[in-house]
């Protein structure tokens, strides 16, 4: 995806398909010589465990789909079937239900170290957008899926969440209305969300198709965020990261597989297994627990139009940090006032998913409106206002003088403080 | 190829109108209204095929019989897949929803106005904050009160405190005898 390539097939059937569609080549330029920086850490190594999960999903939700009924007064049923019948049901579903989770547990890590690495700023503000479309149609995904099961959770965590929209001014009730496709969550909603759910992993695919281009425009960020200057500051693609990201994913699948074979139920919630009842609501609601901390925001405002607000703000205000973000260094390794409010805000969204799985009661309603509003100050005032008041600390000329040190990176440049001491003429 | 396209844009004839409108300017508009009126016709059929069915129209009353509801007691029907509170409202309740001030109220109603008879509370049993079911005979005011946000409601089901913008809202209903009641 980055230019032509000058891929020549060995193999002269291939050389015969290359010269018709060059599908190799683009593979070859886009995973096996594509130029990556040599200092990547760890923390990139979740772009490829997104990719894993995405797949899982997509494969496991296939097979599912084969057992499943998505009807109102058979899909219960229908999921304890695959749980006890269908030969290893079990396994499928646990693999999917976790999956979830898994998938964003790793959207997290890589949006944090995205927001840590400056890796939003120039020139990758629409890779940082498209990033973002995907973390929503994602949201949209696991929640239309968590409903399939109709267990209580289900029922009432689908009713919550799509009377949100009703607090649209004057059209709120008519859009709800036309969403459930009756009076209230029923079948015709059931029906439609397993439509949905089967589509949207396939829109998220398309997406990634689209960012992983608009990642290949500039190349990829890295811990110091200088970007790249000369050949010597990259490595291949294909051994050095095809190695390491499949070393940090079967780190990840191990972590995963513990969850599906020895704590399937740990994240879930055990309403879930009570079959959907319209005329009960359960004694305390909770989404699951990746959207606790957007659930405590809607709950901390005192108003419904406003929580909803809040909800939907606190997502889409982070499409604005390419702007919002007013300093020109990237990485908060270098910047040493902002790392420690980034540092406050990473806390703050924990403290909104503890005050999300809570009872809206005393302390804890005063707590997620003080973290509610910490949340919007970090992004909408210290952020912007840091790029004034902040002297970074100096950067070095480049990712090789990162690496191996001013000597070894053959005098092209030198480190901070010997720059000022000995060299100030020397300008990366 | 760039000799075929000269020809088109100056009409087959060369016969171009005086003002400037070519043969490709109408097509290009004509195509364009069409396509317009195309994709509308489409696009409404579908949008439109999400909303309620006939056959969740079709049920849209339900007739219940409230002889063996005692005084104090709140039964839920189920209408049109949500449920429906009938409370047979004691006097000392029936007088307590009346004496309330209306400045007291964040959705100002009157007892009146949300009944027909004052022993025959009527209201749809979901919460207006986000749909939730709110529990009976709980909150300080003895009336409901909701799991989900902590909505209080009145023995009038009018909103008193919490996130809840309006009151439990009244449906539509007909007393077809003394005992039988028809809602929708
Ligand atoms: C972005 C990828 C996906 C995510 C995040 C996701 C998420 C979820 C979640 C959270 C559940 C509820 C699990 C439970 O508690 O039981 C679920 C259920 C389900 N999903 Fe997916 N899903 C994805 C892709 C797919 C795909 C591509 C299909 C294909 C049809 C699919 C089919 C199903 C089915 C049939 C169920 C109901 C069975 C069950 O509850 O285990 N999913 N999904
Ligand atoms: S749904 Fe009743 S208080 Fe929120």
């Amino acid at each position: 995806m980055s230019g032509a390539s000058t891929y020549v097939p060995k193999n002269p059937v291939l050389r015969w398909f290359e010269s018709r569609l060059p599908v190799v080549g683009l593979v070859h330029s886009s995973f096996v010589v594509f130029p990556n920086p040599r200092n990547l850490n760890y923390f990139w190594t979740f772009g490829g465990i997104l990719a894993f999960m995405l797949v899982c999903q997509i494969v496991t939700g296939v097979v599912l789909a084969m057992h499943y009924t998505p009807e109102a007064t058979l899909a219960f049923a229908s999921v304890e079937h695959i749980m006890r019948d269908v030969n290893y049901g079990w396994m499928l579903r646990y693999i999917h239900a976790n999956g979830a989770s898994m998938f964003f547990i790793a959207v997290y890590v890589h949006i944090a170290r995205g927001m840590y690495y400056g890796s939003y700023k120039a020139p990758r503000e629409v890779l940082w957008i498209l990033g973002l479309i995907i973390f929503l149609l994602m949201m949209a995904t696991a929640f239309m899926g968590y409903v399939l099961p109709w267990g209580q959770m289900s029922f009432w965590g689908a009713k919550v969440i799509t009377s949100l929209f009703s607090a649209i001014p004057v059209v709120g009730d008519a859009i709800t209305v036309w969403l459930w496709g009756g009076y209230s969550v029923g079948n015709a909603t059931l029906n439609r969300f397993f439509s949905l759910h089967y589509l949207m992993p396939f829109m998220i695919a398309g997406v990634v198709v689209l960012h992983i281009w608009a990642l290949h425009v500039p190349g990829s960020n890295n811990p110091v965020g200088v970007e790249v200057k000369s050949k010597k500051d990259t490595l291949p693609f294909h051994p050095y990261f095809t190695v390491k990201d499949g070393l940090a994913l079967s780190v990840f699948m191990v972590f995963f597989a513990y969850f599906v074979f020895f704590i399937p139920n740990y994240l879930g919630h055990s309403d879930n297994y009570i079959e959907a009842n319209p005329l009960v609501t359960p004694a305390h609601i909770v989404p699951e627990w990746y959207f606790l901390p957007y659930y405590a925001m809607l709950r901390a405002v005192p108003s419904k139009l406003g929580g909803v607000c809040a909800l939907f703000g606190s997502i889409l205000i982070l499409a604005f940090m390419p702007w919002l973000d007013t300093s020109r260094i990237r990485s908060s390794n270098f910047r040493p006032i902002y790392r420690a409010f980034l540092f406050v805000f990473f806390a703050d969204v924990f403290v909104l998913g503890y005050c999300g799985s809570q009872e809206p009661q005393g302390a804890i309603v005063l707590v997620s409106q003080v973290a509610t509003a910490w949340y919007f100050i970090h992004l909408l005032l210290i952020t912007p206002a840091m790029g004034f008041f902040e002297t970074p600390r100096q950067l070095p000329a480049s990712i090789t003088e990162a690496v191996l040190g001013p000597r070894m990176a053959g005098g092209s440049g030198a480190f901070a403080a010997a720059r000022t001491a000995a060299s100030p003429s020397v300008d990366g | 190829m760039s000799t075929t396209t000269a020809n088109h844009g100056h009409g087959p004839s060369g016969s171009a109108p005086s003002d400037g409108v070519t043969r490709r300017d109408m097509l290009l508009i004509a195509t364009g209204a069409v396509g317009a009126v195309g994709v509308g016709t489409v696009v409404w059929p579908l949008i439109s095929s999400m909303s309620p069915d006939a056959s969740t129209l079709a049920l849209s009353s339900t007739e219940i019989d409230i002889s063996k509801i005692e005084a104090g007691q709140i039964v839920t029907v189920k209408w049109r897949g949500n449920p429906v509170f009938v409370r047979h409202r004691t006097p000392k309740e029936i007088k307590d929803a009346e004496a309330t001030p209306m400045s007291d109220l964040k959705d100002p109603q009157t007892d009146a106005q949300r009944v027909q008879k004052p022993e025959w509370l009527i209201v749809i049993g979901i919460c207006t904050h986000l749909g939730c079911v709110p529990l009976g005979h709980d909150g300080p005011f003895d009336g409901w009160k909701c799991p989900c946000h902590g909505s209080v409601y009145d023995v009038s089901g009018r909103i008193r405190s919490g996130p809840a913008p309006l009151n439990l809202a009244v449906p539509t209903y007909a007393f077809l005898t003394d005992t039988k009641v028809k809602i929708g």
